[in-house]
């Protein structure tokens, strides 16, 4: 209820400002698209079914990379969090790479892996492989000492204890890591797809810029904001259905 | 189903050797026990009493295995003590439930590892539910419980894994004088059935002196062991009894005089 009212009132806001504007003449009305002409370069795209296709194929790479980088994530964390002598290894490198700006190795990916769809979902994949590690592989390693004391006294093995105890106690902390790789990769796509691509939203929003189109800057903008909140609305469905022991009403 | 086919194997003998235990703080290590040496003989009920701090825990702790003794050793049957294990149950003053499982996947927790098939773990659920009276609480997860509920999962847990060794910390300090006092009553009756090992630690005297054939009382801190008191009462006690008065008496007063020095 409250979030439809909150929806609606930030329409009915654009629509002023950008109306207002135009009555007003206080900006060039073309760098303020109003929801009409919006809704007027959507159309076409709509029907000939090119915007279903951008879409489509921005939804699959950010599927791909994510789904590439939450594999090694959840792999690497395990294994460091079992493992000394693996983490010992790889948390430096991973300390060192991690707070460098992805940004800067763009240009590499596309000469590393072509301008096809490689390069972008590659470089979703490195993207959010580096926040989900380490939400992971930290859950992973702190779980309370007292269950798992409790579980070995109860005869549970090492292995036993990584699948009955370990995992289900990280769940929470792993499955918000996965929601905010998931939103990184939104976040990085338009970046990926800004450079050598020929479809998809960050390509749209990149021709709107091209051929000064701010309408379609704003449609490629509000739509990887309905992709980003179905995907999280789909992931906290998820979530709630796995964790249900820990908030019961 | 016959009682009797769910009747545990008996206790087994634990030998405390001179055990010593140091913590770090600050930096300095700071003894927590000094020097405890205890034979508990298999299928003895023993009591630890002794004033906060003194390190009652740590010593169940070292016997569970989760902690390694600073000096000496403790024997199961024999055989040194290197890790926690199924034959030493343990309940935990913190309760230390699953709190993604359910209460009867909670108990259930032991049995299944054990790879026992799926009805005979529900008999056992059922029946160690029963007795600590939480069945039709049996679907729900810990966080829907109380202290004392949570409590009671905790030792039927730890019982329905049939442990020849049960180290319970304060195990019935969350409930209610009513129940503590059935739970005591049903910890005896399971004990003249099944015979196992218990070191039971308590802050309650009357409680000590229902349930323990010894009572060990310990300094305050670093702990050392102070006296040890055989109870000659008879296995169903009565409360009331003057002899019962008499136990409960001369171990007040040397838990007072320890209680005492710590506030000094
Ligand atoms: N991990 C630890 N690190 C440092 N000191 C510790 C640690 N665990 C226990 N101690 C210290 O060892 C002493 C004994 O603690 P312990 O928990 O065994 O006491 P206790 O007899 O069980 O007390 P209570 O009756 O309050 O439960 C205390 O002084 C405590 O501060
Ligand atoms: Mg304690």
């Amino acid at each position: 209820m409250i979030r439809t009212a909150a929806f609606a009132g930030v329409l009915v806001l654009w629509g002023l400002v950008a109306y207002g504007n135009r009555a007003l003449a206080l900006m060039n009305p073309v760098l303020l698209p109003t929801p009409g002409e919006v809704v007027a370069v959507a159309a076409p795209q709509i029907r000939d079914g090119s915007l279903a296709r951008h879409l489509a194929v921005s939804s699959l790479r950010i599927v791909e990379g994510f789904g590439l980088a939450a594999a090694a994530a959840l792999g690497l964390g395990l294994l460091v969090a079992v493992w000394v002598p693996a983490r010992l290894a790889l948390e430096p490198m991973i300390e060192f790479v991690r707070p460098i700006p992805p940004l800067a190795f763009l240009p590499m990916f596309l000469v590393w892996f072509g301008l096809g769809e490689t390069s972008k979902v590659a470089f979703i994949a490195y993207t959010t492989f580096f926040p989900m590690f380490v939400g992971i592989s930290a859950s992973l390693s702190r779980v309370d000492v007292m269950l798992l004391r409790a579980a070995a006294s109860l005869g549970a093995s090492r292995r036993e204890l990584l699948g009955r105890v370990v995992l289900p106690a990280a769940l929470p902390s792993i499955v918000l890591a996965l929601r905010l790789g998931f939103g990184l990769a939104i976040f990085v796509i338009v970046g990926a797809e800004f450079m050598g691509a020929d479809a998809g939203l960050g390509n749209l929003i990149m021709e709107g810029r091209v051929f000064f189109n701010p309408a379609q800057i704003v449609m490629g903008a509000l739509l990887l904001g309905v992709l980003g909140s179905l995907a999280n609305g789909l992931l906290l469905a998820a979530e709630r259905r796995a964790l249900k022991w820990r908030a019961l009403p | 189903m016959s009682p009797a086919s769910l009747v545990g194997t008996g206790g087994a003998r634990v030998q405390i050797e001179g055990v010593h235990k140091e913590f770090p703080v600050d930096g300095r290590s700071t003894p927590a026990l000094v020097g405890v040496s205890l034979e508990v003989s298999a299928g003895e009920l023993l009591c630890l009493l002794g004033p906060s701090g003194c390190g009652k825990s740590t010593l169940l702790n070292i016997v569970a295995g989760f902690l390694p003794p600073t000096g000496g050793r403790v024997l199961v049957d024999g055989t040194p003590v290197t890790g926690p294990g199924p034959e030493r149950g343990v309940v935990f003053q913190e309760y230390v439930l699953f709190p993604w499982l359910t209460v009867a996947q909670n108990v259930e927790f032991g049995p299944r590892l054990t790879g026992m098939e799926a009805a005979r773990c529900r008999e056992i659920v059922a029946r160690y539910l029963d007795m600590v009276g939480l069945r039709e609480h049996a679907t729900k997860f810990p966080v829907q419980l109380s202290g004392g509920m949570k409590q009671r999962v905790a030792i039927a847990r730890a019982l329905a894994n049939n442990p020849s060794i049960v180290l319970m910390d304060e195990p019935f300090g969350a409930l209610d004088a009513q129940t503590r006092e059935v739970m005591q009553e049903e910890l005896s009756r399971i004990q003249r059935l099944e015979h196992k090992t218990i070191v039971f630690v308590t802050h309650s005297i009357r409680e000590a002196v229902y349930l323990a054939d010894r009572v060990v009382v310990m300094t305050r801190s670093p702990g050392r062991i102070k006296e040890v008191f055989t109870i000659k009462l008879p296995e169903v006690r009565d409360r009331f009894a003057p002899e019962f008065t008499r136990y409960e008496a001369a171990i007040t007063r040397l838990v007072k005089e320890e209680v005492a020095m710590v506030r000094e």
